[in-house]
């Protein structure tokens, strides 16, 4: 699977199990309204540092934290390359 | 009905005496210590004077010794610490300064702690002969390190009366306990089976649960106690049956419904009973209606033991509670009228008090509070769960996750399938931000030298 494969099943499952509706996921989709909860981001990036063995949030400052579903699987792009 | 004793003795050597008839023991895998032999022997042999007075550092490896010596010291020494064995060389010397100490008592010439002290001698086995009569008319102090589940250890001081001070007269009992008897729980149990009628039953230096069980099912222990994380230990192995006990005894963390139920399962002829106690503030009750808390009508009694809530934790005040903290930096162990802050946070559910957790062991989840312990009870709960331990994994969005290890009671099973369902059942139980946001199976838990689960990290 992609890495962009695995982050949308991630997200897909973290939601599902937090009970939340989420929105319809694009790159351009803010994270504000994707119907995530600060609880259910927290968690999706443990599970992926599990996945990659990487946590670019534990080296980002807070002015490059990503906005969009995009800048966050960028993210993680840049962290892996 | 329990009676006081008829009088509690000043000291254990004299505790002791008085025929029975029965030959009684504190034994080890490596050793059986006779408790008539104090009479005319000592552990310390003519070094024994040589002790009067003088602020002692008890450091052995063998749990035999330790007994021998505290029989020996208790009602001589102005003071003894008791060192719990496994102490780094640097924790023993600040504790022995924090005690003034002044003397050593140790087994292992190689491997006896060097600290400066005034007089150094060691406690051997088999008793050596005493051609003094004992001095004892002094009321010895007893330093305890506290548990540290939670950061260091602190020195309390007791004596042999607010430390027996929970102990009543008992018929023939034949103690054990996985507890080390240099801690309070353990201590409890030395105490409670010298002033007794029977022997007491003890683990040697890295003896397994199995074996342990094995020797106290053969000499017919009837009375045993331990930590839950210990009793889990317990069923865990499956050996539970080697013991029969007619009494079931768990102290040192908080008893969830779980553990009741699977001792209860296991020894259905037994009395089963949770004790609340801490080494600071001393044995404070124990409960045997096979469930987890206590009555809430307890927190207004106005009897031996006095109980009040401040800040969700609970304060105690007792005759048992310990004297005060000891060393430099030591705080007053209690507060302005007269009770120990425990730190244990409880809630009230109806007519029940339950344990929660301990103040300084709060996961922070983006600014709401998890209980590692709350959680456990609900993983626990669970038929597919036999032991479970939580803990904080740093997030860089809410600053803590909570996450847990899990022991299955069927290790064969799916790790997947049991994660999703055992965590649904948590979901069905918790608020979302207590739920672990993902397992760690494991074959077994760690366990402190005290054993408990170990907090923090």
């Amino acid at each position: 699977m992609s890495l962009r494969a695995t982050i949308l099943d991630e997200i897909r499952t973290v939601a599902a199990e937090q009970r939340k509706v989420l929105a319809p996921l694009t790159d351009d989709l803010t994270l504000h309204d994707s119907g995530l909860d600060s609880l259910c981001f927290a968690i999706l990036v443990a599970r992926l540092e599990d996945l990659s063995g990487r946590d670019p949030f534990g080296l980002v400052q807070d002015a490059r934290f990503p906005r969009t579903v995009g800048e966050f699987i960028a993210l993680y792009d840049e962290a892996l390359a | 009905m329990t009676k006081p004793l008829p009088e509690t003795p000043n000291n254990l050597a004299r505790l002791i005496q008085g025929g029975t008839g029965r030959i009684r023991v504190v034994a080890t895998r490596d050793y059986a210590l006779p408790l008539d032999g104090f009479a005319q022997a000592s552990s310390l042999g003519s070094n024994l004077g040589r002790f009067e007075g003088r602020s002692v550092v008890l450091s052995v490896r063998d749990m035999a010794k330790a007994a021998a010596a505290l029989i020996d010291l208790d009602g001589c020494a102005g003071r003894i610490l008791l060192c719990p064995p496994g102490w780094e060389p640097s924790r023993l010397e600040s504790a022995a300064r924090d005690a003034d100490a002044d003397a050593l008592v140790y087994d292992d010439a190689d491997a006896a702690p060097r600290i400066p002290v005034e007089f150094a001698a060691p406690c051997r086995l088999p008793l050596q002969p005493l051609y003094s009569p004992r001095a004892a008319s002094r009321e010895t102090e007893w330093i305890l390190p506290t548990s540290g589940t939670s950061g260091p250890p602190k020195l309390v001081a007791h004596t042999l009366r607010t430390l027996m001070g929970a102990i009543t007269d008992a018929p023939l009992q034949q103690w054990a306990t996985f507890y080390d008897i240099r801690r309070y729980g353990g201590l409890q149990i030395f105490l409670r089976a010298l002033s007794g009628k029977g022997s007491l039953n003890l683990g040697g230096e890295g003896e397994s649960v199995g074996s342990l069980l094995a020797r106290f099912g053969a000499v017919g222990v009837t009375h045993i106690s331990g930590t839950p994380s210990h009793w889990r230990r317990v069923l865990m192995t499956g050996e539970g049956c080697r013991i029969d006990p007619d009494y079931v005894r768990l102290s040192g963390e908080i008893a969830d419904d779980t553990i009741l139920g699977g001792l209860r399962t296991m020894y259905p002829r037994a009395r089963i009973e949770h004790a609340y106690a801490s080494t600071e503030a001393g044995v404070v009750f124990a409960v045997d209606d096979s469930k987890a808390g206590f009555p809430a009508s307890w927190l207004d009694g106005d009897g031996a033991v006095q109980m009040k809530v401040v800040d969700s934790a609970l304060r105690v005040r007792s005759e048992r509670c310990a004297l005060r903290f000891l060393g430099p930096d030591a705080r007053p162990l209690t507060d302005r009228d007269g009770f120990v802050d425990t730190g244990d946070i409880v809630e009230r559910r109806g007519d029940r008090v339950y344990f929660v957790g301990r103040r300084g062991g709060v996961i922070n989840v983006g600014g709401a509070k998890v209980h590692p312990e709350e959680v456990e009870a609900a993983l626990n709960a669970q038929a597919a769960v036999r032991a479970s331990r939580v803990f904080a994994r740093k997030s860089p969005i809410t600053g803590a996750l909570v996450f847990a290890d899990v022991v299955l009671r069927d290790q064969r099973v799916a790790h997947a399938e049991s994660e999703r369902e055992i965590l649904a059942a948590c979901r069905a139980r918790l608020a979302p931000h207590m739920v672990p946001a993902g397992l760690r199976f494991v074959v077994d838990l760690p366990m402190t030298d005290g054993g408990k689960l170990p907090r923090h990290g």
